[in-house]
């Protein structure tokens, strides 16, 4: 296997400033200590982690954007109260969740759920609506 | 609250009014939207939890109540998303601005309201100590295990107590005469809105780890205060022994049931509704009529 | 008056930029200016030398030098004048380097105007300035050093060695610290204990220090050379120098205790000897422990005291000193690891901390086990340190070194175990430190980058599990160990926090003993004659603490050492002619330095010269010796004098500690800003007066700033509060003259926030432009305002 190599580019560091301009937190704070990570209830299931995410957006990685971790994310704020920096995860996942949902990419279709709409409580239709459409 | 969470209503209203309060609806209530906005863009979706708060300011402007702007929530979740928004816009004077003028059907909030949690109320205005008076059926040493979920205890602004090492509802059990069962995953999340679409088994895992996690603790039952924690943890069990075949199933309460339970009010409990059966364990502890 | 004017090039750094010549031109066409010179090292020797030929010359007696900032050469030239046979205040320099070329160096043009200003702001200061007397103390040969761990002992041995009486106070029964409490110190692995004894043996039989264990600080009052003590020496119920240590009372008392020298895992008995190692070598009965004292409810201990040592009426003492000086060295407390309950402290038993760790190797190493410490071991770092969540922002600076210790120590004791140290930076930054990293490389001591969020216990091995994601291979790891060891930070122990308010102070914003100046005073405080060593002032390891303990017994001794102190002239200052007692000084002075008897008089050893009392006269009666009423309105005269129309001048009064040193740092780093702000420099903006704005607006200002140190890192306390009230003051008066209040601006600053220094600046000139150029009728309305008395 190739080792990967990234040419950091403008958009890269668009993407970087586009993140914290959404989230209003400063991502360049993170230290990459790992807490959120294993403070995560989801990390198991994703494919990049928590810190991993930090440090993708720090760089303006794009590839940030296409991972499921931050679809999987349940927005629970575990990270948010144990980071040391004080830095909002919660808050920096979302951003990235809406830069593709501005883009009127939703992540759940609504037809492939309508049919066990009767069968789930309201709170649980109108959170998953919220956070995966746009 | 009018459907899935039925017996959470119930039991919250039958509960409180033995403890002596009221609990008024907020006439017009609109779904406060489940999850907070957590961009710092966004203005709309914080319009739908302020206009619960100007209702508040409406009742007492109307007289249907007198100086009481308190917003009670049963519900964890409305609890979190109402008092993020309300203090979003306390403190971010340009941000009520815009959210008032969305509204301009609607008078302006003027940040008047205080969102606090029933759970609070039984701690701090009730007081545990009244709540033990009241319990007529005290709980016979039924072990139960207190289980938070992420809103009622975080980001710690919102928090209605630590969010590492809470203690208010473990007071709760102990109040109604019930034995704590400790559980390291009490605030771990339970999957939240994962359980609509593709990704159910994430919920499914989490209530397989929370479940086990009380039951090594030697718990009898769980209780919970969000409708969609008690949906997933309950509801969910039926997926979580299809993928752990040796899993147990164990009954999941709202912490309105349970107190409704030790009033001796087993009709407002609502017992009909909960998925896992809670019935044939309290009747085994005596708790109620065979 | 015959003044010298010095303009420097300084090698081209002001010279680049600013038109030299033109600026020294301009100085030789102001009142009272007898000589200029322009020179291109004015600090070196020949620089110096030029001013000293040229006062002993041209009789001058006064000295401006326009070169770089006063905070870096102002002594240079102090000392030089002084040998001319000048007062040493006799010289001001103008920053042309820091404030002018240096931060607007794209713009010469503008850069030489202003240093032009400068200069003359400066030649019009030394015209009203006065020179002024050092005022000299008697000092004597007492110190008082309050903490007796290592920090303490150093300080101690090395001023009673050279002479001088030290009174050391220890709190608990023995000194030693935590020091005593160690098993090997980082890198070097010696026995803490080993190298310890002998100097707590030193301090024992010093004659020149008097040592009073189990003993507290109540009271102090006074200043430098005259500082009164009171202590409380608690009752040990058991007589020093009679106590053999036998121990024949411990074995039969009846009461047991957790033993706080092992942090609660072991027990003692209500009547014990503190430690083995223990200074003074005796023992001590906790009376809040024993049965009962008063009456006597056993008295099983004294009857088999064969030394008659025990003594149950044993009152408590109070001791009155009166001391010189004053070391604190009061010490760290660990970082207490409940606040962390994810970590499950007091929750598993499996989990420990660092200084449990230690204690059961050094009573392993005697023999006895407290806990069995099992095969797979695990560090977690930074507990309670670098942690936003508990406040605690710092690095504790020890914690990677004494896991790394402590690991390589279990390590070595056996190899057959797992040690892991979970980290997220490991600094090793010491001497020797780098190696001994290594070496525990070698050892097979695993580090692992990455912190876990929580730990979670197995509920039937009671094994602990850390799971972490190692950031370098970004995989999540789980793994089970038999022990978890936290490393928690250090945090300032309760007697550092006592001791602080009793002494009046200031800590840094990390909670610690904050120093006078963070680079060239760090065992200095605040207050005159107090001196700070050690873990109070902020965490270090041995060496460190060592070498402050004898660089703070060093201050010490030079303070004292002739006999006499000369004090900072900077200090207030009362004209009795005009001083009618009313007493409103008394109550403004955040130190309580001034009192009335029938005049104010202002006490030199407590006054900080921050000039809060001045804005409080109604009868303009008390003022600073330097940075004096006349000399501030000489600087703001000559700013705004000249102006010409659609120019813009903002004046911005900078504290020297902060706002100047930052102005200064902003300089140096070339970074720009509005060359329109000029900047005046004060002790404190506290002793900027209300009428000294409205003075200034009328005179033509556009605005003014006024910066000072925030309150934790403040030398004075309160200013802050002092300067709100001054501009609400202020702005209340040009509300009147129909002046936008917005063109009175503070903050609060530190030294490292140059671009909050970058935006005010900036921001105040596009308030002046906002509002355009004040016209003469507003300017003429503005009214002085009189001092009220509150009756």
């Amino acid at each position: 296997m190739m080792t990967e190599i990234m040419q950091v580019k403008e958009k890269n560091v668009k993407l970087h400033k586009k993140i914290e301009e959404l989230s209003g937190e400063i991502v360049t704070l993170c230290e990459q200590c790992g807490i959120c990570t294993t403070s995560c209830p989801m990390a198991d299931e994703m494919d990049i982690t928590p810190a991993g995410i930090m440090r993708l957006s720090q760089i303006g990685d794009e590839e940030v954007l296409k991972s499921k971790a931050i679809w999987i994310c349940a927005s629970c704020f575990t990270c948010t109260v144990r980071c040391p920096r004080g830095i909002d995860l919660a808050k920096v996942t979302e951003a990235l969740r809406q830069i593709t949902l501005r883009k009127n990419i939703d992540y759940i279709d609504f037809n492939d759920i309508k049919d066990e709409l009767s069968q789930l409580p309201a709170i649980a239709v109108v959170s998953a609506l919220r956070k995966f459409t746009g | 609250m009018k459907q899935n969470a039925k017996n959470f209503e119930k039991s919250a209203i039958a509960s409180a009014s033995l403890l002596g309060v009221e609990l008024v609806e907020i006439p017009k209530w609109n779904c406060c939207g489940a999850v907070s906005s957590l961009t710092a863009d966004d203005v709309m979706h914080h319009v739908a939890p302020i206009r619960n708060l100007v209702r508040v300011q409406q009742m007492n402007d109307d007289g249907v109540v007198n100086n009481e702007y308190r917003l009670v929530a049963l519900c964890s979740m409305c609890f979190n998303v109402l008092k993020r928004s309300n203090l979003r816009v306390i403190n971010d004077g340009e941000m009520l601005r815009k959210v008032n003028d969305f509204m301009d059907t609607e008078p302006d909030y003027e940040g008047t309201v205080e969102v606090v949690h029933f759970l609070e109320i039984l701690r701090d205005v009730i007081g545990f100590d009244k709540v033990r008076e009241k319990v007529k059926k005290p709980l016979n040493g039924l072990k139960v295990s207190a289980y938070y979920g992420c809103t009622l205890l975080r980001p710690k602004e919102v928090g209605i107590d630590d969010a590492e090492s809470p203690t208010i509802m473990e007071e709760l059990i102990k109040a109604l005469g019930g034995e704590v069962a400790d559980n390291p995953y009490k605030s771990l999340c339970c999957g939240s809105y994962h359980t609509v679409g593709g990704n159910k088994e994430i919920v499914a895992e989490r209530a397989y780890k929370i479940i086990n996690g009380a039951r090594r603790n030697g718990a009898d039952l769980l209780i919970t205060s969000c409708p969609l924690c008690a949906f997933n943890l309950d509801n969910r069990q039926e997926l979580t022994k299809r993928m752990h075949p040796e899993f147990e199933k164990m009954p999941v309460l709202y912490f309105t049931q349970l107190m409704s339970l030790a009033f001796g009010k087993e009709k407002e409990a609502g017992f009909d509704d909960n998925f896992v059966d809670p019935r044939p364990l309290l009747k085994e502890r005596g708790l109620l009529e065979k | 008056m015959k003044i010298g004017v010095y303009v420097c090039h300084c090698g081209g750094n002001i010279s680049d930029v600013v038109d030299v010549e033109k600026v020294a031109e301009f100085a030789s066409k102001q009142p009272d200016v007898t000589v200029v010179r322009s020179i291109s090292h004015m600090c070196s020797e020949s620089g110096q030398k030029a001013i000293i030929d040229d006062v002993n010359e041209y009789n001058l007696d006064r000295v401006v030098v326009a070169a770089c900032s006063p905070q870096f050469q102002g002594e240079t030239f102090k000392k030089a004048v002084s040998k001319a046979g000048l007062n040493p205040h006799m010289v001001v320099m103008a920053n042309i380097r820091e404030q002018s070329a240096w931060p607007h160096y794209e713009e010469p043009e503008k850069a030489t105007e202003k240093a032009k200003i400068l200069t003359a702001m400066a030649i019009e200061k030394i015209r009203r300035a006065k020179p002024v007397e050092r005022e000299t103390l008697k000092m004597g040969k007492n110190v008082l050093v309050i903490g007796g761990g290592i920090a303490g002992i150093q300080a101690s041995l090395d001023l009673a060695n050279a002479g001088f009486n030290v009174y050391l106070v220890e709190k608990k029964p023995s000194i030693g610290g935590h020091m005593a409490q160690l098993s090997r110190t980082f890198p070097t692995e010696d026995c803490a204990s080993c190298i310890l004894s002998p100097k707590m043996a030193d301090v024992a039989e010093n004659p020149n220090i008097h040592l009073m264990t189990y003993s507290e600080i109540l009271e102090v009052s006074g200043s430098v050379g005259n500082f009164r003590v009171r202590i409380l020496k608690k009752p040990k119920y058991v007589d020093e120098d009679k106590c053999t240590a036998c121990n024949k009372c411990t074995e039969v008392c009846p009461v047991s205790v957790p033993d706080e020298f092992n942090l609660g895992m072991t027990m003692r008995k209500a009547i014990y000897l503190p430690s083995s190692v223990a200074v003074p070598h005796s023992h001590v009965i906790d009376e809040d422990a024993c049965l009962g004292l008063r009456p006597l409810a056993c008295g099983l201990c004294s009857e088999v005291c064969e030394a008659n040592a025990i003594n149950y009426d044993e009152m408590p003492q109070y001791v009155n000193l009166k001391v010189d000086t004053i070391i604190v060295a009061t010490g760290f407390d660990i970082f207490n690891a409940l606040l962390k309950p994810q970590y499950g402290y007091h929750k598993y038993r499996n989990v420990i901390t660092a200084l449990e760790m230690e204690r059961i190797i050094v009573e392993m190493a005697e023999g006895h086990l407290i806990r069995d410490v099992g095969k797979d071991v695990a560090f977690i770092q930074c507990v309670g340190s670098r942690d936003a969540q508990v406040g605690n922002l710092y690095c504790s600076r020890i914690c990677c070194m004494y896991a790394t210790k402590l690991a390589s120590l279990l390590k070595r004791a056996d190899p057959s175990r797992e040690v892991y140290v979970f980290y997220t930076d490991l600094r090793a930054y010491g001497k020797g430190f780098e190696e001994y990293y290594r070496t525990a490389q070698e050892l097979g001591v695993k580090f692992i980058r990455g912190r876990p969020g929580e730990l979670m216990e197995d509920p039937e091995s009671h094994k602990v599990v850390v799971r972490v994601e190692d950031t370098l291979t970004r995989k999540i790891i789980e793994k089970e160990f038999d022990l978890v060891v936290l490393s928690v930070g250090l945090v300032p122990s309760e007697g550092t926090k006592e001791i602080a308010e009793i002494l009046k102070l200031p800590r840094s914003s990390d909670g610690f003993i904050k120093e006078a100046h963070p680079k060239f005073r760090p065992v200095d405080t605040p207050v005159d004659g107090i001196f700070v060593a050690g873990t109070a002032q902020g965490p270090k390891d041995i060496p460190d603490t060592v070498a402050q303990a004898s660089a703070a017994a060093a201050r010490a001794m030079s303070l004292m050492n002739k006999g006499e102190y000369e004090m900072s002239p900077i200090k207030a200052f009362v004209d009795e002619g005009k001083c009618d007692g009313c007493g409103l000084c008394v109550d403004a002075c955040p130190v309580d330095a001034i009192k009335v008897v029938n005049k104010a008089e202002v006490n030199v050893g407590i006054c900080k010269g921050c000039g809060s009392c001045i804005s409080s006269c109604p009868r303009d009666a008390i003022d600073l010796k330097i940075f004096s009423n006349d000399e501030i309105m000489a600087e703001i005269e000559m700013a705004l004098k000249d102006k010409g129309k659609g120019e813009k001048r903002i004046i911005m009064f900078a504290d020297d500690m902060c706002t100047y040193t930052l102005a200064d740092g902003v300089g140096t780093a070339k970074l720009r800003y509005d060359s329109n702000v000029y900047i005046i420099r004060v002790p404190s903006s506290s002793r900027v007066t209300p009428n000294m704005m409205i003075r200034a607006f009328e005179m033509g200002a556009d605005g003014i700033f006024l910066g000072e140190c925030e309150e934790a890192v403040s030398p004075y306390p309160e200013t802050l509060k002092v300067i709100e009230e001054n501009v609400k003051k202020a702005r209340e008066a040009l509300r009147n003259a129909g002046i936008e209040e917005e063109r009175i601006q503070y903050s609060p600053f530190v030294t490292v926030m140059f671009k909050k220094f970058v935006n005010l600046a900036n921001k105040m000139v596009k308030i002046a432009d906002k509002y355009g150029e004040i016209p003469e009728e507003k300017r003429r309305k503005l009214r002085v305002l009189e001092v009220v008395y509150d009756d």
